[in-house]
């Protein structure tokens, strides 16, 4: 598949003159996040911190929907995945979060029916596959996601399936930035804003952000090229004492954002109150079932309650969602934390912070 | 997690489209996308779902405005 213009997006010569314009304009020492795990992976993969100059440091925030999850959202996941009557499907990246005594995967190993999905559709065919059974999907994600479950349950309703529900664990990003913001450990001069979650809430969803907080927001790209320039677009900014939203990814985002797929996400989920790992509780910052769709909440239909959870011994995810700590400041990175046996959810899926550190900066 | 491909749109139809992904055919949905692709558009698709058309004129905006940002330079220099 030949994409026009990604070649250039992806070209060093282009990287370097944009580093270059970096190391001209940076004179203040500044913190920006990067709140997406695609762009904590691009930016290890391609070296961009290697590009930089010393004043400036990349700090990855929760941008990954799977080092979010809280050890009791697993453990909710687990029990659920003990009961014989059920299917439970999921995105593959939840297999090896740990729990508190266990994972997906380990029950997988131990007979419990867990199948792998793309999409959230194909839990609606699953479901009509198997009538004699319960098929629950793990709803986790931001905004990309929440749109993509919220059609395929529209259209389980409208099929009358009966068999077929969800635990919704999805989470929004707006307000966790602002949870960061108020944290007072947290010293953060500028967001690099998540391409995908943008395309659905749009450039709009931080002006209250940037507006409330005075702090610059760049919504950026995933190709090397699209991560500089939002940096280049944030360091001049807070050089030149401003604040302000910049699109840096237009070909794909536009202010307004895909406003047909927010009204179908609102038709089936209302706002609510989630706990984060690291962050804590955020109010309304998680998507819970309207009433309407109350017949496709699992929770309905099984007893899924589960003890409060704390977080592995030892293990500094929570920091490293904050930005306070780096990996290596984790005593058990790349020692008994490892991406072939994950303590800490932050090395489980490919996008985040530990694990992108562990293959790219070893 | 939030990943999405662009893929080439090869046939639409009423909510659903078929895209050539590296030589290999796959069928979309079209439900929650806000425009209505054409064949030979590339739409951002995440799960299975299309979520918005990419603009090949945005990416060459973009492009220009760096050509413009360095001739710039060059001439200050
Ligand atoms: S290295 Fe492992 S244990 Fe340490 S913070 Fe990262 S994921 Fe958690």
């Amino acid at each position: 598949m030949t994409l026009k213009h990604i070649s250039e997006y992806r070209d060093g010569e282009i990287c370097k003159e944009i580093a270059k314009k970096i190391h001209v304009i940076s004179q203040k020492k500044i913190r920006l996040m990067e709140v997406c795990g695609t762009h904590t992976m691009s930016i290890s993969r391609n070296g961009i911190r290697s590009l930089l100059p010393k004043t400036i440091t990349l700090l990855s925030g929760p941008g990954c929907p799977v080092c979010v999850t809280t050890p009791a959202e697993v453990d909710q996941w687990v029990k659920l995945a003990r009961k014989k009557e059920v299917i439970v499907v999921t995105f593959g990246d939840l297999l090896r979060v740990p729990g508190s005594e266990s994972s997906l995967g380990a029950e997988r190993a131990n007979g419990a029916d867990i199948r792998v999905v793309y999409s959230p559709l194909d839990c609606l065919r699953i479901a009509q596959n198997n009538p004699g059974r319960e098929v629950v999907f793990l709803g986790i994600g931001f905004e990309t996601t929440a749109p993509t479950v919220a059609a395929s349950l529209i259209e389980a309703k409208k099929s009358g399936l009966k068999n077929f529900s969800i635990i919704s664990n999805h989470k929004l990003v707006p307000p966790a930035l602002f949870a960061l913001l108020e944290n007072q450990k947290v010293k953060i001069d500028g967001f690099i804003c998540p391409g995908h979650v943008s395309v659905i809430i749009g450039g709009q969803a931080y002006s209250s952000l940037v507006d409330k907080c005075q702090i610059p927001c760049v919504v950026a790209g995933f190709e090397p090229v699209d991560i500089l320039q939002s940096i280049y677009l944030l360091a001049s900014q807070i050089e030149a004492g401003r604040a302000e939203l910049k699109i840096a990814y237009r070909r794909v985002v536009a202010f307004e954002g895909n406003e047909k797929a927010r009204d179908i996400m609102y038709q089936v989920f209302d706002v609510c109150d989630r706990r984060w790992r690291g962050l804590g509780m955020i109010p309304e910052s998680g998507l819970e079932l309207k009433e309407e769709f109350y017949t496709f909440r699992a929770e309905e239909r099984f007893d899924l309650s589960v003890p409060d959870a704390k977080d592995p011994p030892g293990c500094a995810c929570g920091e490293i969602l904050c930005g306070t700590k780096s990996p290596h400041e984790c005593s058990l990175f790349g020692k008994s934390c490892r991406p072939d046996q994950p303590v800490g959810p932050c090395m489980v899926s490919s996008e985040g912070t530990c694990a992108a550190y562990y293959r790219y900066q070893q | 997690m939030c990943l999405a491909v662009p893929m080439k749109v090869l046939e639409v139809e009423e909510n659903v489209a078929r895209v050539d992904i590296g030589g290999a055919g796959k069928t979309i949905r079209l439900d929650i996308i806000d425009k209505r692709p054409e064949v030979g558009d590339y739409v951002i698709v995440h799960a299975g779902f299309a979520i918005n058309v990419l603009d090949e004129k945005e990416a060459e905006i973009t492009l220009g405005y760096f050509k413009e940002l360095f001739a710039h330079d060059s001439e200050a220099h």
